[in-house]
């Protein structure tokens, strides 16, 4: 079936004229038609959208134009990044209504692509969470076990590739919002360097970590997506301009004389036992394959998870001031005072997550306390960086564990904020330090559920997490493997 | 590092324009007493000589997409149009006269 193929491999069908684009979208939409129902990655539906730019690109393939690699090629948006004309509600009530004026720059980019826009996937409200749990709509179901999260909070979108009701998504990585899904997921996901992709469009969350990234079928797709998205954008004065290199240059099968390091810090008590296995069997393929695995330490892994909640609430405390039922969105509209009208606006148009980090960033931010939270945070960000730099003088990539659980089960930890909070345990470290980092598929625990193997570089050395994780995919099965999700929604 | 009361929790929401029942502040006093102390744990770092991070690329600062090693971001002063009025009003929940409508702010009387 042609929903179940890469980007890569639909894009030499395409330019073949073996099959069009529309035939591409009414594929993809058959799929969502059968598993959807079950998996409810999407929040928004656009196929007459989809029709329309998939003609465009049939037009252009017809005529026989240069067409780029990812003309035609259905995507799915996560609900956090803006898109004209079609509604954007990160998931909460309180934007329920929101239709943006403009495209983020990322937008922009796949539609100078050519790429079809599938629809717009569930989250965790405001990207906050672990398990798109605390999405204001619905539970996000993983295609490898429906009574499992797909993790978060980009869950829909890493759910939607998984569920192959997408050729491939974009997230965006906060705290491993990206990475850790996609392991869940069994799919390949990619946070990259802070900085290298424009974040104008995307609804900010906390905007020193915010990043925004690629779900793929496999490695190459990623770097295809990689090279559509990454640039400076002078709507975004956070976006760098270091040269953006051709990323399927870095699709090289050979890791012989690359240094990868693995973290002691990560592999503590908190750690599944089986996935603690399956990252040690892969660091072993990769040696296998010449590279030189050794051990390295991060000594302030500990303290990122203390770290990040109070610099993510923080920034967003500050970030979602703008909710205020004035200029977009949900207001309550009987209030005869303007203060009111903020505090009922706000109270019921965010959900409980929300407003709990809202609350915890107002605190960390207030007077009297600003020091030893706040100011405490940033320092122990800095410690955290410099573990990395440290490591960076020795190994070219570090190779852990993204998750130090496989997907649990949905409601399993909704009542424990923090034990929620924790599931981030081994995302949020290279958040700190901006880092790019990619999960890729490498095996599965007893019970079937997926493991993905988080591999870090230092900031801007994508070429080198690509070329290690092309190689590993290259050398493996894991990525083939596809959930069975039957249309009456049992997993078989 | 302190903790929070039910007292501070109502100081906060206000602060953050939120409002809560008792039940509801019972509530988030609980479980952000809880994750406070959690994040208590950063007092076991010494920090009083480290330098605060408040965004990764410090001392690289680009211009226009081009590196400059400058201090600031700039990009030239472009005079444009901005969006459309009525397309900015589309997405508002209350608009009159090309404005935004708000409950009222200023009392008439005075």
């Amino acid at each position: 079936m042609l929903y179940e193929l890469t980007a890569h491999a639909l894009h030499e069908k395409l330019k073949n004229r073996e099959i069009t684009a529309v035939e591409l979208v009414e594929s993809v939409y058959a799929r969502i038609d059968a598993v959807e129902p079950h998996v409810k990655g999407y929040l928004t539906l656009t196929k007459d959208l989809a029709l329309e730019q998939a003609d465009r690109a049939d037009i252009g393939f017809q005529q026989g134009d240069e067409m780029p690699p990812l003309a035609g090629i259905p995507i799915a948006i996560k609900d956090v990044i803006c898109t004209k004309g079609v509604r954007t509600t990160c998931a909460s009530k309180i934007l329920e209504t929101f239709v943006p004026p403009y495209d983020a720059t990322v937008m922009t980019k796949l539609h100078e692509q050519g790429m079809v826009m599938v629809g717009k996937t569930n989250m965790d409200e405001f990207a906050m969470g672990s398990s798109t749990e605390n999405s204001a709509y619905q539970i996000t179901h993983n295609p490898w076990d429906l009574d499992a999260i797909p993790g978060g909070s980009s869950g829909g979108s890493a759910a939607v590739v998984s569920a192959d009701t997408a050729i491939c998504s974009l997230g965006s990585d906060t705290g491993g919002s990206i990475r850790q899904p996609a392991a869940l997921c069994g799919v390949v996901g990619m946070k990259p360097t802070y900085g290298r992709v424009s974040r104008y469009g995307l609804v900010a969350f906390a905007s020193s970590l915010d990043q925004i990234g690629p779900f793929t079928k496999d490695v190459t797709d990623c770097a295809l997506l990689l090279n559509a998205i990454c640039g400076s954008d002078t709507m975004d004065a956070t976006s760098v301009g270091v040269p953006v290199p051709d990323f399927t240059q870095s699709l090289i099968n050979d890791v012989k004389g690359l240094k990868i390091g693995v973290p002691k810090e990560y592999f503590t008590s908190a750690l599944d036992a089986e996935i603690a296995d399956r990252v040690h069997t892969a660091t072993a393929v990769l040696e296998g394959l010449g590279a030189t695995v050794e051990e390295v330490s991060l000594p302030h892994t500990e303290y990122a998870i203390a770290t990040y909640y109070i610099i993510a609430p923080a920034e967003a405390s500050a970030n979602l001031a703008r909710y205020d039922g004035v200029r977009y969105g949900y207001r309550n509209g009987n209030p005869e005072d303007l203060i009111t009208m903020y505090k009922r606006t706000r109270s019921e148009g965010f959900g409980e997550e929300v407003k709990r980090r809202i609350m915890l960033g107002t605190f960390a931010l207030s007077a009297g306390y600003q020091d030893a939270y706040y100011k405490k945070a940033q320092k122990a960000r800095t410690l955290i960086k410099s573990d990395f730099d440290a490591a960076f003088e020795k190994v070219d990539v570090i190779a852990t564990p993204t998750s130090p659980t496989p997907a649990f089960k949905i409601g399993e930890r909704t009542a424990d904020p923090l034990q929620m909070y924790l599931s981030d345990v081994m995302t949020t470290p290279a958040s700190h330090a901006g880092l790019p980092g990619i999960s890729v598929p490498c095996g599965f625990v007893e019970s079937g559920l997926p493991v993905g193997l988080q591999l870090l570089g230092a900031p801007f050395a994508e070429e080198k997490v690509l070329r290690v994780a092309y190689t590993f995919e290259q050398n493996t099965e894991h990525h083939r493997q596809k959930p069975q999700i039957g249309t009456d929604g049992v997993v078989s | 590092m302190a903790t929070i009361t039910t007292e501070g929790v109502r100081h906060v929401a206000n602060l953050a324009r939120l409002e809560f029942n008792d039940e509801e502040t019972e509530h988030f006093t609980e479980q952000l007493t809880r994750i406070l102390d959690y994040i208590g744990k950063l007092n076991e770092l010494e920090t009083d000589d480290v330098p605060p991070t408040s965004h990764i690329h410090p001392n690289q600062v680009f211009i226009m997409g081009s590196q400059t090693g400058a201090a600031h971001v700039a990009k030239p002063d472009v005079v444009k149009s901005s969006y459309p009025r009525e397309e900015v009003l589309a997405n508002a929940p209350e608009a009159e006269e090309g404005y935004f409508g708000v409950p009222r702010v200023v009392d008439r009387s005075h």
